[in-house]
């Protein structure tokens, strides 16, 4: 288990490689579930304005370090995160640094859609109410249509905004739940498997939406489908164990990896 | 042979039924080539169903029908008991009583006291410090005797009929053991008639306290007129001496309705914003340690018997009001009067508020935790605070839960007894004071009902009418609540 990797030489420098503004890096991120291990000292850059999607087999540690960009780990009962993650340069564990608005800037869509019990039109408000965004009803009113129209959701909705947003189908409701973290204005948008609770329409539709959101956010997306990986991502990150294993441009991790897990785990023999 | 030694004799019976069925289930799955369709232990309970079911079946048979028989017989042989004027009942109350006292007698004086008169009798039973009515007369002692007579020859063949029975059964459920009994499902069959029993006698209780206090309210309707009792303002019932006139008095019930709804409104005023932000507290914000020793100490408080929080009203908090109000009267008037009574609406309401705080914690607290964990996450992912996530996303999800909590709470201080008996006085007075005694539906029942009593007087018979429609309101409470938790419980499935 406490084996160290030797990373390879992209995870040292990965911004060479991919020539954008770094969004978000994490140094050295450890976490522990009580006395538990889940993520040995990661090293990962998050460029601006693309997809980085996080890949490995299951238990790997993909969820606990997409929590830790948003420090949703905060509320978790017993996890502690260790090592340094800034946002712009920030330290966002800095004591100092109010958690409610990196979360504003660091938005997060989860793996279950889960829309709140409330109006389709509410849901989408909840985010610009609570954080003062809009000074008026019809501020709100522009803010909740132009994230529908993003999240590709307001054609479908527009005659019944006031209706539950729970009474959506599956593959809806995410995208409402992507047009709720869409109205705060975050910088990020971190994913966690999306798609896993949609059917394949459904699922290419927030594929195309991903698609789409990367001129305007940065997004990091946990998947277990190398497909949508490969299809929506420029940058693939490989967890293993709790450790990072490589990270590089989707094309070069899909095409020639120089890990052999990659490789086996891509080529699906593993995981 | 009393009925607990034909118990034991019959479960006797039973265990050796176990035993043998075990043994010969086992040694027939040696023998066989084929599976056993049930194990061992299946066919030794098969074979206790049997001792056990139809014996005892029998047994409570024979126990209710046997008197009825023989007090049938008895009363056959009472000619003269009518012809003299005596109520027959009477006359056989006391024929039982003689009886129980011959078999109370030493067996040497038996058959002397067999023999005696009435009033010898009653001189041998004084000796010996028995009491019998001083109304009986000769004939009984020959019934006593007769009666005595058929019971020991009933007794002694129900010993017989039930033991055998038992061992019949037994022996039947023995034959029937083989390697392909099903007997694993005709013991899930016994075990479902079991059950159903168990649930039967619940409901069935239940519906026999209804029906009693149904017929004492149609004759007490009969005497007072329901829109008297129901519309009435002024309760005033009199009392029920012997030989008074029995309809004066007048039982309205507006102001004693007036006044539980009253205390239980001012309790709610107390219980619900305490409890609903403890159980926030304990859901939301505390760590699973604190968690875990703050809610069971909140449990604690409804361990507490109602009557101490009665005595803590009547004896703390009713006179602590009343001194400060006295205080605060004369700080700002001048005038050391007090305003708030020692007993009063406001004393037994805060006392109700206290004992109801840990049923609207523990009861909402289990509702808040019921929201789902992926609803919080959404709304702290999204920034929220703790505090904007409870008020816009948990609380809005768990309403519907939380309002059957309280209407559940709500019927409880309704029906609640002790406290107002001792802290809100017995003054049935309309007001809007809450500084003043008022007094409630449950404080006039046992008014109505304390010394002793006949239930032939609207007096008392009007504690029926109270009760069933205290029990009328905190249904119609219960089944509001039930249907919002079912529908609830849709909206999460
Ligand atoms: N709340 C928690 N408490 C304790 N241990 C946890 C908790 N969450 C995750 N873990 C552990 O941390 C490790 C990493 O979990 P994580 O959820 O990050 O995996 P993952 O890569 O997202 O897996 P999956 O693909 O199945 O979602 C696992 O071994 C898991 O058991
Ligand atoms: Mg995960």
């Amino acid at each position: 288990m406490n084996q160290t990797i030797v990373p390879a030489a992209s995870v040292l420098h990965p911004t060479a490689a991919f020539a954008r503004p770094v969004k978000m890096r994490g140094e050295k991120v450890t976490v522990h579930y009580g006395a538990k291990q889940a993520l040995f000292e990661v090293n990962l850059e998050i460029p601006e304005r693309q997809v980085t999607a996080l890949i490995g087999p299951s238990g790997c540690g993909k969820s606990t370090f997409l929590r830790c960009l948003n420090r949703m780990n905060d509320t978790i009962e017993g996890a502690r995160v260790g090592g340094m993650i800034t946002l712009d340069g920030e330290d966002i564990y800095d004591p100092t640094l109010d958690v409610v608005e990196l979360r504003a800037r660091v938005g997060m869509v989860f793996q279950k859609p889960n829309p709140f019990p409330k109006s389709i039109f509410d849901n989408v408000a909840y985010g610009p109410r609570i954080h003062g965004l809009a000074r008026s009803k019809s501020d709100i009113e522009e803010i909740v249509v132009t994230s529908l129209r993003r999240a590709g959701l307001f054609e479908e909705v527009k005659d019944r905004l006031h209706e539950a947003g729970t009474g959506l189908s599956g593959g809806q409701q995410q995208r409402l739940c992507i047009a709720r973290a869409i109205a705060v204005s975050p910088e990020v948008i971190l994913m966690d498997e999306p798609c896993s609770a949609l059917d394949p329409i459904a699922t290419a539709k927030v594929e195309e939406l991903i698609d789409e959101l990367r001129q305007n956010y940065t997004i990091v997306i946990v998947t277990h489908s190398m497909q949508q990986a490969a299809r929506v991502s420029q940058i693939t990150a490989m967890f293993h164990l709790g450790n990072l294993v490589e990270v590089g441009p989707t094309e070069k991790m899909f095409q020639n990896p120089d890990d052999k897990r990659t490789q086996d785990y891509i080529t699906g023999r593993f995981g | 042979m009393s009925t607990s030694a034909i118990i034991a004799i019959v479960l006797l019976i039973a265990a050796v039924g176990f035993t043998l069925g075990y043994r010969k289930s086992q040694r027939l799955a040696a023998g066989s080539a084929q599976k056993a369709h049930s194990r061992a232990v299946y066919h030794g309970m098969f074979v206790v169903s049997w001792a056990l079911i139809p014996s005892l079946i029998l047994l409570a048979g024979w126990l209710i029908a046997s008197p009825a028989l023989i007090a049938a017989d008895i009363h056959a042989d009472m000619p003269e008991a009518i012809e003299n004027g005596t109520n027959p009942r009477l006359a056989y109350q006391m024929v039982e009583g003689i009886g129980a006292g011959l078999r109370a007698l030493p067996a040497d004086e038996q058959d002397a006291a067999a023999a005696a008169s009435a009033a010898d009798l009653r001189a041998m039973f004084q000796r010996r410090g028995i009491m019998v009515a001083s109304a009986s007369e000769d004939y009984m002692v020959e019934l006593a005797v007769k009666r005595n007579r058929l019971e020991d020859y009933s007794r002694i063949a129900m010993s017989a009929v039930v033991i055998l029975l038992a061992v019949a059964g037994a022996a039947y459920g023995l034959s029937q053991i083989a390697v392909r009994l099903r007997a694993r499902n005709q013991v899930e069959r016994v075990v479902g008639g079991i059950l159903v029993l168990a649930s039967s006698i619940a409901i069935l209780t239940t519906v026999g306290i209804i029906f009693s206090m149904l017929f004492e309210t149609i004759d007490f309707f009969g005497r007072v007129s329901p829109t008297s009792f129901f519309f009435g303002t002024v309760w005033d019932p009199g009392f029920a001496a012997a030989g008074a006139d029995p309809t004066v008095g007048q039982f309205g019930l507006i102001p004693l309705l007036a006044g539980t709804l009253y205390i239980a409104f001012v309790a709610m005023l107390v219980a619900v914003p305490i409890g609903l932000f403890a159980a926030i507290y304990m859901s939301e914000y505390a760590s699973r340690g604190v968690r875990s020793t703050v809610k069971p100490l909140l449990e604690l408080l409804a361990g507490i018997p109602t009557i101490v929080y009665g005595f803590f009203a009547l004896v703390t908090v009713g006179p602590f009001l009343r001194d400060m109000s006295a205080q605060l009267n004369g700080l700002i008037t001048g005038n050391y009067q007090n305003f708030i009574q020692a007993q009063s609406v406001i004393t037994a309401g805060i006392v109700m508020g206290v004992m109801l705080i840990p049923f609207v914690s523990s009861l909402s607290d289990d509702i808040i935790t019921a929201v789902p964990r992926s609803l919080r996450d959404g709304s702290f992912g999204l920034g929220a605070t703790r505090s904007e996530t409870v008020k816009r996303v948990i609380l809005p999800a768990a309403l519907p839960g939380i309002v059957s909590a309280l209407l559940l709470t709500a019927s409880r201080a309704i029906g609640e007894t002790m406290i107002v008996v001792l802290a809100a006085g017995v003054a049935a007075r309309l007001t809007l004071n809450p500084f003043e005694a008022m007094t409630t539906v449950t404080v006039k029942i046992v008014n109505q009902l304390t010394g002793d009593l006949e239930f032939n007087s609207p007096q008392t018979l009007v504690a029926f009418a109270l009760g069933i429609t205290l029990f009328a309101i905190t249904l119609c409470l219960n089944i509001i609540a039930l249907v919002i938790v079912r529908k609830y419980r849709e909206a999460y499935e």
